[in-house]
């Protein structure tokens, strides 16, 4: 119970620590990893309640299906907001980040 | 530049906005960690449920029955946000290959002939293996996309070539399979996404192949970035050129 109860409060720090750096940071490449590690901590806690009953018999195996399916299509979702960055950078000429757009000096950045 | 942003970012926290934040997603945290510890453990669980029907699935490994035949929606729709995803990549730009061929080096090049027959037949074990332990479509088709991602990154020169016509049909055989086999429970007069009962076995085993061919086609042009060369000619390239004219 104790590693299970270890899992879950890990998984909903993640969650806590990624929406932050989603709320506070203004890059766009960080907002896609704060999604990204929200994105993890939500798996892992599913797993975590998949572990749950154990005491029970068996592990349960929705919470896994759920999973499986969400790591690929996380990774999809991730890949199509990158082209989307990137795509917001081409096009709009100047750098993704409000600070970096600020002080100038984003370019050397890149 | 370095000393400048950092300095920037420890005068960060002083902002009043971003410690309310700090604060409510700490709250929030702390709130969703109460709610979970407040769950009672022996309340749920569909184990017992999935394991009582486990024999109708045609499937012996109940993460795979879960997967393809009592939340058959949840997958169908994660087949078809995968496709959706391939095609706004494909909308957005054309896949990135540098504009000289670059010369693959020959450790590089023997180490993806080694390994990329070897990852499709694990891909291929891994499906087959879905039906019995653990495995799938899914593990199978992320397998299938590493194959592809080795092969993008050796930048063999066949790749650039590539025609868009098997990439797309390659892309919409899993979708289309299990949406065909969705559709007809419906014709033979049953509800969405049941299988007739003797040959569910074979059926969820042949999308389950369709699907992982799919997903790592999926994957795999999603790293590449992009539609092929050949792809839309002719009525992308003005505008195309037009804006970047405009751009100039």
């Amino acid at each position: 119970m104790l590693t299970n109860n270890l899992y879950n409060l890990c998984g909903l720090l993640l969650f806590g620590m990624g929406l932050f750096a989603l709320f506070a940071c203004s890059h766009l490449l960080r907002k896609i990893l704060a999604v990204n590690i929200m994105s993890s901590g939500v798996f892992l806690v599913l797993i975590a309640t998949a572990y749950r009953p154990l005491g029970a018999g068996e592990i349960d195996p929705v919470p896994h299906a759920m999973v499986l399916t969400g790591i690929v299509v996380s990774v999809s979702v991730t890949a199509l907001a990158l082209i989307l960055a990137c795509r917001v950078q081409e096009t709009s000429n100047h750098s993704l980040s409000q600070s970096e757009r600020n002080t100038n000096d984003g370019d050397s950045e890149e | 530049m370095i000393i400048k942003s950092r300095r920037k970012n420890k005068r960060r926290p002083f902002d009043p906005i971003l410690l309310l934040v700090l604060l409510l997603t700490i709250g929030l945290t702390a709130l969703l960690i109460k709610a979970n510890y407040t769950i009672p453990v022996t309340s749920f669980g569909l184990a017992a449920e999935v394991a009582r029907f486990q024999p109708r699935s045609g499937v012996e490994s109940p993460v795979t029955a879960v997967l393809l035949n009592f939340r058959g929606y949840d997958t169908l729709l994660e087949v078809m946000i995968l496709l959706i995803a391939v095609i706004g990549v494909w909308s957005l730009t054309k896949a990135p290959f540098p504009q000289k061929a670059v010369k693959t080096s020959p450790v590089q090049l023997a180490v993806v002939r080694l390994l990329a027959p070897l990852m499709c037949l694990v891909a291929a074990y891994l499906v087959w293996q879905g039906s019995h332990l653990a495995g799938g479509a899914f593990q199978g088709g992320a397998i299938l996309g590493g194959a592809g991602v080795l092969l993008l990154v050796a930048e063999l020169p066949w790749l650039r070539t590539i025609h868009s016509r098997p990439l797309r049909i390659g892309l919409l055989i899993g979708p289309l399979f299990f949406l065909g086999v969705a559709l007809l429970g419906i014709i033979n007069g049953r509800e969405l996404l049941t299988y007739p009962g003797k040959w569910s076995g074979s059926l969820l085993l042949l999308i389950e192949s369709t699907c992982a061919v799919s997903i790592g086609l999926t994957l795999a042009s999603l790293f590449a970035g992009g539609r092929p060369a050949d792809d839309l000619i002719g009525q992308t390239k003005t505008p195309a050129c037009n804006r970047e004219q405009k751009r100039c």
